[in-house]
C-alpha cells in the first residue's frame, strides 16, 4: 500500500510535468528555450512509461520509455537544435497572442481539459485514468502552438506536443498500446520531424528566416 | 490541531514570534546582502549593518512634503502593522495559534495587500513624478502577484476544505508525500516567483539601484525620511522575512510545535531561524546570477506564476 501510493504520486508527478513543460513551451520566448521545454516533456513522458510498467509489470512498457526518451529526448531535440542554430536570432519576438494572454488561455485550455475528461474519469476508475486530464490539455495546448505561434521551431514543437499529449493519454488509458503500434508511431513522429526540418532548411535557404509569416504569396 | 483555547503557551508562542520577527528580519536581509557580496567578490557590509541604519534613521529629522495627507503620513505605520499582524496570525513556531479564526489565508494575503496599497497611496500622495511611476508599477505588479499568492495557498487548502493556515501546516506534516505531488510543486513556483516580486528582489526589481527607468519600489519611498524611513524599511524586511517563513512553512514545515511540550518552542524557534536563513540564502545566491528582467516582461513572469498557480488548483483536483 505504501509503495502503491508512492508510484502513485510519481504518477502524478510525471505526467503533471508533460502539461508544466507545454506550458513552458508557451511561456519561453527564445528558439532554444521552447525545445528545451519540450524535451523536458519527452523526459516526463519516459518517466511516466516507466513508472506506469513497474507499477502494473509490463516489461513491454519499459521497451516504449526506452524508446521515447531515444527519439523524443536525444534525437528530436537535437534535430530542432540544429535547425535553431542555423538562425540563432530566431526568438519569438513577436507572437501572434502575447503572452500573457497565451498563459491565460492554457488555464483556460486546461479547465476544458478537465471537464471534458470528467464523465472518462467518473467512469473508469484507477489512479492513471485520472490523470487523462493532463494529456487532454497538452494535445489542446499543442493546437494552440499551433496557432498562435509563427516561427517554424514553434510550429514543430507545437505538433510534437499534440504526439506527446496524445502518447501520454494513451498510456494512462490504455497503459500502453501494442509494441508495433507504438514503434510505428514513434517512428512516424520522427520521420515528420525529419521531412519538416528539410522543408525548413529550404525555407531558410530561399528567404533567408525561420518564419512563417514570411509565407504570404505563392510562387512559380 | 487548533482547539482556540487562550493558553498562555499559545499566547507566548505568537508573542514570541512577532519578537522574532522584529528583531530578525534585519538580520536576515544583513545576511542576504553579505551572501551576495561574498559572492561577488566583495567583503560587505556587516551582517548587523540594517540595524545600524536603522539606528541613525531613527535619530534624524522626519520630513513631509507640502500639502501631503495622513496617507502619507500613515502608510509607513500601516504597513509595519499589517505585516506584525499576519505575523501574529499565521502558525510560523506553533500550530496552535491564538486568533483561530483569524488564521486563514485570505486575511493574509489581505494584509499583505493593505501593506501595498497603503505605500501606493503614499506615493500618489506626495504628487511627484516619481511617486506616481513608482505606485502604478507596484499596482501593476500586485495586481497579478497577489491572485496567484491567494491561488498558490489554495492549491494546498483545496484538498482539505479548509483555508486555516494551521491545517495546511499540520496536513503537510503528516503527509510527506505530498512534497513530490504537482500541485505541491506549482504552487511553489509561483510561490518563489511571488515572493521574489512582492518584495522587489531581482529579477522584477532591484534593491540595490535607484536609476529612475527601472525602479519601482526605491520610486515609492523617496519622499520619506528619517524614522518614517525607518519604519519603511523594517516593513520592508519585516514583509520579506515573513513571505519567507510563509513558504518554509507550508512547504518544509519540519520542526514547528504541534504539542505544548517543554522542549517543542526551542526546537521549533531554532528550524524556523535555520529555514528561513537557508532560504535566504539560497534567494542571494540565485540573485547574483540573473539580470533583471525589462519591465514590460514583468508581466509575463507574473502571469507565469498565475499559470503555475491555477494548474496548481486544477492538479489538486484531478489527483484528489
Amino acid at each position: 500500500m505504501r509503495s502503491d501510493s508512492l508510484t502513485s504520486a510519481l504518477l502524478a508527478l510525471s505526467s503533471g510535468t508533460v502539461l508544466v513543460g507545454a506550458a513552458v513551451a508557451l511561456w519561453r520566448r527564445t528558439a532554444r528555450g521552447i525545445v528545451r521545454a519540450m524535451q523536458l516533456q519527452g523526459v516526463a513522458l519516459a518517466a511516466t512509461a516507466l513508472v506506469l510498467g513497474l507499477q502494473l509489470h509490463i516489461a513491454l512498457l519499459l521497451v516504449t520509455a526506452s524508446l521515447m526518451v531515444a527519439v523524443k529526448v536525444v534525437v528530436i531535440p537535437l534535430l530542432l537544435q540544429r535547425l535553431v542554430a542555423l538562425d540563432p536570432s530566431n526568438a519569438e519576438s513577436d507572437p501572434v497572442v502575447n503572452v500573457p494572454a497565451s498563459l491565460v488561455a492554457v488555464v483556460v485550455l486546461t479547465l476544458v481539459a478537465f471537464y471534458a475528461t470528467r464523465p472518462l474519469v467518473r467512469a473508469v476508475s484507477g489512479v492513471p485514468v485520472t490523470l487523462a486530464p493532463f494529456g487532454l490539455a497538452t494535445v489542446l495546448i499543442g493546437f494552440f502552438i499551433l496557432v498562435a505561434r509563427r516561427k517554424v521551431v514553434s510550429q514543430m514543437v507545437g505538433l510534437l506536443l499534440i504526439d506527446n499529449g496524445i502518447a501520454l493519454v494513451a498510456l494512462l488509458l490504455t497503459t500502453g498500446v501494442p509494441l508495433l503500434v507504438e514503434l510505428g508511431g514513434t517512428l512516424d513522429v520522427l520521420l515528420v520531424v525529419v521531412v519538416l526540418r528539410v522543408l525548413a532548411t529550404r525555407l531558410h535557404a530561399e528567404l533567408g528566416v525561420l518564419d512563417l509569416d514570411a509565407l504570404k504569396e505563392l510562387h512559380d | 490541531m487548533t482547539t482556540g483555547q487562550l493558553t498562555p503557551w499559545v499566547i507566548g508562542a505568537d508573542l514570541g514570534q512577532v519578537v522574532l520577527f522584529l528583531i530578525g528580519a534585519p538580520l536576515l536581509v544583513g545576511l542576504m546582502r553579505s551572501i551576495r557580496c561574498r559572492m561577488e567578490g566583495r567583503i560587505g557590509p556587516p551582517v548587523t549593518q540594517p540595524w545600524k541604519d536603522l539606528r541613525k534613521l531613527v535619530a534624524k529629522q522626519r520630513t513631509q512634503p507640502v500639502q501631503s495627507t495622513i496617507f502619507f503620513a500613515s502608510a509607513p505605520v500601516v504597513l509595519v502593522a499589517s505585516t506584525i499582524v499576519a505575523v501574529w496570525l499565521t502558525p510560523l513556531l506553533s500550530t496552535q495559534v491564538s486568533l483561530v479564526g483569524g488564521s486563514d489565508l485570505f486575511a493574509v494575503v489581505f494584509l499583505l495587500l493593505l501593506g501595498s496599497v497603503s505605500m501606493s497611496l503614499a506615493a500618489l500622495d506626495t504628487a511627484t513624478a516619481f511617486g506616481g511611476m513608482g505606485s502604478s508599477r507596484l499596482m501593476t505588479i500586485v495586481a497579478l502577484a497577489e491572485p496567484a499568492l491567494l491561488v498558490a495557498i489554495l492549491a494546498l487548502a483545496a484538498p482539505l476544505h479548509s483555508s486555516s493556515l494551521s491545517s495546511i501546516v499540520v496536513a503537510s506534516l503528516h503527509h510527506p508525500v505530498w512534497l513530490a505531488t504537482p500541485q505541491r510543486l506549482l504552487s511553489f513556483g509561483a510561490f518563489v516567483i511571488v515572493i521574489l516580486a512582492e518584495s522587489g528582489r531581482l529579477p522584477v526589481d532591484n534593491p540595490a539601484t535607484h536609476l529612475e527607468l527601472t525602479m519601482i519600489h526605491e520610486a515609492l519611498i523617496l519622499e520619506y525620511s528619517g524614522p518614517d524611513l525607518a519604519l519603511v524599511n523594517l516593513g520592508e524586511n519585516l514583509r520579506l522575512t515573513f513571505m519567507l517563513a510563509l513558504l518554509s512553512n507550508l512547504f518544509f514545515p519540519w520542526g514547528i510545535a504541534t504539542g505544548t511540550g517543554g522542549w517543542s518552542l526551542p526546537i521549533a524557534l531554532v528550524s524556523l531561524i535555520g529555514k528561513v536563513a537557508v532560504l535566504g540564502a539560497l534567494v542571494s545566491v540565485g540573485e547574483v546570477g540573473v539580470a533583471k528582467l525589462r519591465l514590460f516582461r514583468v508581466p509575463e513572469l507574473m502571469a507565469g506564476a498565475f499559470m503555475l498557480s491555477i494548474l496548481a488548483v486544477l492538479s489538486a483536483l484531478v489527483i484528489a
